[in-house]
């Protein structure tokens, strides 16, 4: 440190009034918020990538192929859909992947901008509203989303299990249902006034009966009845036959088709309003 | 610049703070002084325009921060008491992200984050990540981050708390030129030395009331002697001897370690308590500071 106390900080000043303009961050806040976050994430870049390309490829040696490999053959003609069980699995693979991604993003930076740094309070505390912050934070949610799912689209393209033709929609569905469900993590995320474990909560009791119980597998209707609700509830469910009927042509109903479009963007309406909510009362209180 | 009539905030049923009135002229430096809890903090918040008032009128840079928080606090400064810098980031991207904020070109922004890291003294550290910073040095890197939209009124809740004296005098000496320069300074502290070298006007508060308002000078002239005599007669001793001094100065102060007689004439007084037949163990005659003043206002200790 300088020990010259009386050097001249030379330091330009024409004032607020004329160099801030309110707005700009009034129209483009929700950008400054993601382009945090995204600087943010950058620094994780290499782990992103490893664990985005890296999980799949286990995923797919291990289940896929062992036990796709063991399913196929002993279903042999009577295959499920008359696919090969790779196919079959493909898309539930990328609706956890988006999930998953999406998820991510929202529920650790939601603690960090909260509670751990109270970087949240920082940002509001410029022209940043609650509102911007929370469509800032899913938007960087949502880049993430998408580069997780098409990394794994990128694997099970490698594997066979999926065309080229179809990653668009499923790159769409599965997008789509990480939105859906992140928005909701990222209000209920807000609502919790510190981890204490939570998390890990919602990832047992939450997160893995929905990867378990959603016709990841199996088709759903092969369940008990008493548990098939829980597919029905999930928007794990919802990509993974949306995703079936638009990739390999599993047949489907159309008021189903319809369903399964509207459960995300219900989903995402009702996450969206909880968390502009909570957002704008923890930060106002 | 900032107006506040009868602003109250209330978490639950516990009035934080109780319907205070004061006003903030441009260009000058107002300082909020008060004990633990008294409020200095959720006033801070309201003024800049991000924590909800539950009651009262409150006009900044003749807005009302209800209807127009974001126009507002565009043209604001804050340094919050808690730093909340990104740990993740660089010391450089903190400023360069909170400028983003305010919607600053990444142009303009290259050029301010090397003024600001100049003025904060982390020019070596730019490419820390601020979790790497000492404390004082992460406060720095808070006051320079609220400087990056060259603010209409800077707002400093106890901006010094964790800086070393020298930082501080610096610290100081910038302040006194962003002042020069026009800028609108509210500033908390618990340093009364800092509330006499940078106030103008200082507003002192206690359980979420104002107790008292004025320059420092006014206050010290209203609320306490010209001289201070402290004796000290052992921490054991103090009290009892304390009964004895009663009648002797204006006003008697009882500490733990010593006892204050606020005095027209310190070396008087002393005179008065030798002829009692009383020894400190030391005594010394001083002028009065805001120091007095705080005491006298938010003291439980009074013995008038
Ligand atoms: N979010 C909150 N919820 C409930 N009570 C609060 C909240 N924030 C502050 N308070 C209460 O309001 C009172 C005033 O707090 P404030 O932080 O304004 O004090 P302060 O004058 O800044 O004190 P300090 O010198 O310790 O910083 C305290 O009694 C505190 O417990
Ligand atoms: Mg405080």
């Amino acid at each position: 440190m300088s020990m010259d106390l009386s050097t001249d900080n030379k330091m330009t000043w024409t004032g607020a009034k004329n160099i801030v303009d309110p707005q700009v961050s009034i129209r483009r806040g929700a950008l400054y918020v993601a382009e945090n976050r995204i600087r943010n994430m950058l620094k994780w870049w290499s782990s992103i990538i490893a664990f985005g390309l890296g999980n799949p490829t286990l995923y797919l040696l291990s289940i896929g192929i062992g036990v796709g490999t063991l399913v196929d053959n002993s279903l042999g003609p009577n295959a499920i859909d008359g696919v090969s069980y790779l196919t079959f699995l493909a898309p539930a693979l990328l609706a956890t992947a988006g999930i998953q991604g999406a998820m991510d993003e929202v529920t650790w930076p939601t603690m960090e901008g909260f509670v751990w740094d109270r970087t949240f309070f920082s940002m509001n505390a410029t022209a940043i509203t609650g509102n911007q912050i929370v469509n800032g934070v899913m938007l960087a949610a949502m880049a993430r989303c998408v580069l997780q799912v098409f990394l794994y689209e990128l694997c099970l393209l490698a594997f066979g299990a999926i065309t080229l033709e179809s990653m668009p929609i499923l790159l769409l569905v599965s997008s789509l249902a990480g939105l859906g469900f992140a928005s909701l993590m990222l209000a209920f995320s807000a609502s919790i006034k510190d981890d204490d474990g939570v998390f890990a909560l919602v990832g047992r009791f939450v997160i893995t009966p929905m990867f378990m119980f959603s016709g990841t597998f199996y088709p759903i209707t092969s369940m008990p009845i008493y548990l098939q609700w829980i597919g029905w509830i999930s928007p794990q469910w919802h990509a993974t036959n949306l995703g079936r009927a638009l990739s390999y042509g599993m047949p489907i109903e159309s008021w189903l088709l319809i369903l399964h479009w509207s459960v995300f963007l219900i989903m995402a309406v009702i996450g969206f309003a909880w968390a502009h909510r909570v957002f704008t009362r923890r930060l106002e209180a | 610049m900032i107006v506040a009539k009868g602003l109250t905030k209330v978490y639950g049923d516990f009035k934080a703070v109780d319907g205070i009135d004061f006003t903030v002229r441009r260009g000058e430096s107002f300082g909020l002084l008060g004990p633990n809890g008294a409020g200095k903090s959720t006033t801070m918040k309201m003024i800049a325009s991000t924590s909800q008032r539950s009651g009262g009128d409150l006009l900044i840079l003749g807005k009302d921060p209800n209807k127009h928080g974001p126009e507002i606090r565009a043209h604001l400064g804050v340094v919050p008491q808690q730093d909340n810098l990104d740990r993740e980031l660089k010391v450089w991207e903190n400023l360069m992200i909170y400028g983003r904020y305010f919607g600053l070109s990444r142009k303009f922004l290259k050029g301010k984050i090397e003024e600001l890291l100049e003025f904060a003294q982390l020019g070596e550290k730019r490419n820390n990540k601020t979790e790497e910073l000492s404390g004082g040095m992460k406060r720095r890197l808070t006051i320079a981050r609220g400087l990056v939209n060259e603010p209409e009124i800077l707002m400093l809740d106890e901006p010094t708390t964790g800086l070393d004296p020298q930082a501080r005098h610096i610290l100081w000496d910038r302040l006194f030129r962003l002042k020069e320069l026009g800028v609108t300074l509210v500033i908390t502290t618990h340093y009364m030395d800092e509330a006499e070298q940078l106030c103008d006007r200082l507003m002192v508060m206690d359980k979420g009331k104002i107790m008292a308002e004025g320059s420092p000078a006014e206050l010290i002239k209203k609320y306490s002697s010209k001289e201070v005599l402290e004796v000290r007669f052992g921490s054991e001793n103090n009290a009892a001897v304390a009964k004895k001094l009663e009648g002797i100065g204006e006003r008697l102060e009882i500490l733990p370690d010593r006892i204050l007689v606020y005095a027209e004439n310190g070396e008087k007084a002393l005179e008065q308590i030798v002829k009692k037949g009383l020894h400190p163990v030391t005594s010394l005659v001083r002028r009065s500071s805001l120091e007095d003043v705080f005491l006298r206002l938010t003291g439980r200790t009074l013995v008038d």
